[in-house]
């Protein structure tokens, strides 16, 4: 086997702490910062090892202030340093909200250019693991709503590994979401994998009959819906957008115009979520390319249930999405 | 206990008294001509005075060196004219023209300045300590002696985001000023209506952080206690947390119709108005005669004159730049 196209066996777990620790080794002003990512090595063990390595300077264990040191990443990256803020879950974030959308997404505007903040935020998002109300949701959409952020969404192996640098090379905050079911993820990934783009949604299979249109933690099903579709003839193309804001609306136009019908597949509740931003760029840009209606699979409209059964019913599932597609290419099944 | 200053401190030395009062007397002149200007609708939106209050941003300034930080809230257009960020941009900035130091994007309440390491201008109560405690951080992992003082007033006390970040400054030990401008009024709110615990010190000193309450109509005091508590905060002690105990003798903004307080007890404070009684201890110790004053008041006034001039020539941003400034411009000169 060639040098260049060796290949590596590694989770998405470690894939992101690969990145995290090139970071940390090729620029000294990158730390890691957030609850529980030294001594217990992450609350989903993405940064273990990184303490003994990087010592308590720059894997720094912090009280449990979102507020104050999501802040102090923001203070920290005003002053010079390239700060990571790890938040547990989305749904902690809230508690941090102040920050990251009254300061970190305003202070350039603010301030008529003169500070950037060259924030990392990384933070674990969505369900699928019986945690309940208060650990499982999807609010990245939300985040994506706002002006002076970027919105990441790694689902693959590639980009769990990539993204990172090139977040901390962005000048501007930068808000990381990891989807939870994906840390266990193994795949191969080239030996030499590094950087990758942060602005353009990635085709991650072509096809002819419909678009796919999803993003983390869907991403998977999505691309087994296209298996089991591709075994009834109806051939799927599956876009990933990698990045929720700013949204790569071309892409998405370019898959919808190829193939004449869409179907959005988003973990977030339908109303006012991103499948309704995607929907709406693709009615603004691609009224007269669509065939006939576009269809959403979301999560239903409830806090997210404990119980297995409750909890499967309540997310976007395969069937769910082959269903769907079954019915925009006018199929009965 | 207060800190005194004439017991401690070393012989007044004139032309620093000079400058104290002249400072002073640049914020009141400022904010009394904007204040005009708001009537005569210049200047819109919030515009909250500083006055009754000018004793502390001139005093604290005074402790600080260029290399510091300093984090404001939305009462800080002195603390900017004292910091060094030049009379006619502040004004430019409230008149809401591109001269303005944030390009008329920020506003009376988004002051910032690069060269003078102003991070704002902060109008959510208590939302600029974490970016204090960030800014401390980035100075403290890079080994530098640079403290960052941090003004908030008394009703930040009762946010989470205070506590939170008194702990993470305290905690880690970096080297923050944290000035609290005890003004008794969170907008309309009584102290004793909103804290069980009034000692406010009593709250900061509970994270082990050293508390003082400070005479904030005593010019001498306030300097005094800032330059103890930024001479200890340098050379790595930790935080420092300053109750200076002050009075606004103007409405909390242009809309406010001062229903919560009595006009005789807005008279009771004036007396102790910090301007005319430094003027009055100046001329007993012979360092000040009216012709000085007289003086002063000319020199201040032909600044604030050049400056309202100057904003009142300044041009309108162009419509067509609306969007810029929310992510950085990379490669732009």
């Amino acid at each position: 086997m060639k040098r260049e196209t060796a290949t590596i066996k590694m989770t998405y777990r470690e894939a992101i702490r690969a990145a995290l620790r090139e970071a940390l080794l090729r620029d000294e002003r990158v730390f890691l910062m957030g609850e529980d990512v030294g001594r217990y090595g992450g609350c989903f063990a993405v940064s273990k090892g990184l303490l003994e390595e990087f010592g308590p300077e720059r894997i720094r264990d912090t009280p449990l202030s979102e507020s104050a040191f999501v802040g102090a990443g923001i203070g920290a990256a005003l002053g010079g340093m390239r700060p990571i803020v790890e938040i547990m879950t989305v749904n902690f974030s809230l508690l941090a909200l102040d920050q990251i959308v009254n300061n970190a997404a305003t202070i350039l505007h603010m301030s008529g250019g003169l500070f950037n903040t060259p924030l990392v935020i990384r933070m674990t998002t969505g369900g699928g693991r019986q945690l309940a109300a208060q650990h499982s949701h999807s609010l990245e959409g939300w985040y994506a709503h706002i002006p002076g952020i970027k919105v990441l969404t790694p689902a693959t192996l590639e980009d769990a590994r990539g993204m990172l640098w090139t977040a901390l090379e962005d000048p501007d905050p930068v808000l990381i979401f990891e989807h939870g079911s994906l840390y266990n993820m193994e795949g191969e990934i080239a030996a030499g994998a590094g950087p990758v783009g942060i602005s353009e949604a990635a085709v991650r299979r072509p096809g002819k009959d419909l678009s796919l249109i999803t993003y983390g933690g869907t991403l998977g099903k999505s691309l087994e819906a296209a298996q089991e579709l591709e075994r009834e003839g109806i051939s799927a193309e599956v876009v990933d957008l990698r990045i929720l804001r700013p949204l790569d609306a071309p892409t998405i136009v370019e898959s919808v115009t190829r193939t004449h019908r869409a179907v959005i597949i988003d973990e977030g509740w339908r109303s006012g979520s991103i499948s309704a931003e995607i929907t709406a760029r693709i009615v603004e840009n691609a009224f007269y390319e669509l065939d006939g209606p576009v269809a959403r699979v979301c999560s239903a409209e409830v806090p997210m249930p404990y119980a297995k059964h409750l909890e499967d019913a309540a997310l976007p599932q395969v069937p769910g999405i082959v269903a769907a597609a079954r019915r925009v290419v006018g199929r009965r099944g | 206990m207060n800190l005194r200053a004439k017991e401690s401190m070393p012989v007044l030395q004139r032309d620093h008294a000079l400058h104290l009062l002249r400072e002073m007397l640049r914020i009141r002149r400022f904010e009394e001509k904007s204040a005009e200007l708001y009537a005569a609708a210049k200047i819109r939106g919030f515009l909250h005075l500083y006055i009754g209050e000018e004793a502390v941003a001139v005093g604290v300034m005074q402790a600080l060196e260029p290399r510091d930080a300093v984090v404001a809230t939305y009462r800080e257009h002195g603390h900017a004219l004292v910091r060094g960020v030049s009379a006619a941009s502040v004004m430019a900035e409230m008149c809401g023209k591109v001269e303005g130091c944030c390009r008329g994007r920020g506003g009376s309440m988004h002051i910032f300045d690069a060269a003078t390491r102003f991070y704002g201008g902060n109008a959510i109560v208590g939302g600029g300590l974490p970016l204090a405690v960030g800014l401390a951080l980035a100075d403290k992992m890079m080994r530098r002696k640079q403290v960052t003082a941090c003004f908030f007033g008394e009703g930040a006390v009762a946010e989470g985001e205070f506590h939170e970040s008194m702990n993470l400054a305290a905690l880690w030990g970096l080297p923050v000023v944290f000035c609290c401008e005890n003004n008794l009024y969170a907008m309309g709110t009584a102290l004793e209506r909103s804290e069980s615990e009034t000692d406010l010190c009593l709250k900061a000193a509970s994270f082990e952080v050293p508390s003082w309450p400070v005479d904030g109509m005593d010019i001498l005091a306030v300097e005094e206690a800032a330059r103890r508590a930024v001479t200890a905060v340098r050379s790595g002690g930790g935080p420092y947390f300053l109750e200076f105990r002050t009075y606004r003798f103007r409405a909390h903004s242009m809309f406010d119709p001062e229903l919560y307080r009595t006009k005789q007890e807005v008279e009771e404070w004036k007396k102790r108005d910090p301007i005319p009684n430094f003027s009055v201890l100046l001329k007993e110790q012979g360092l000040l005669k009216e012709e000085d004053l007289d003086l002063i008041e000319a020199e201040v006034g032909a600044e604030i004159h050049e400056a309202v001039q100057f904003a009142e020539a300044g041009n309108w941003e162009p419509v067509e730049d609306l969007t810029r400034f929310v992510y950085s411009e990379q490669g732009r000169p």
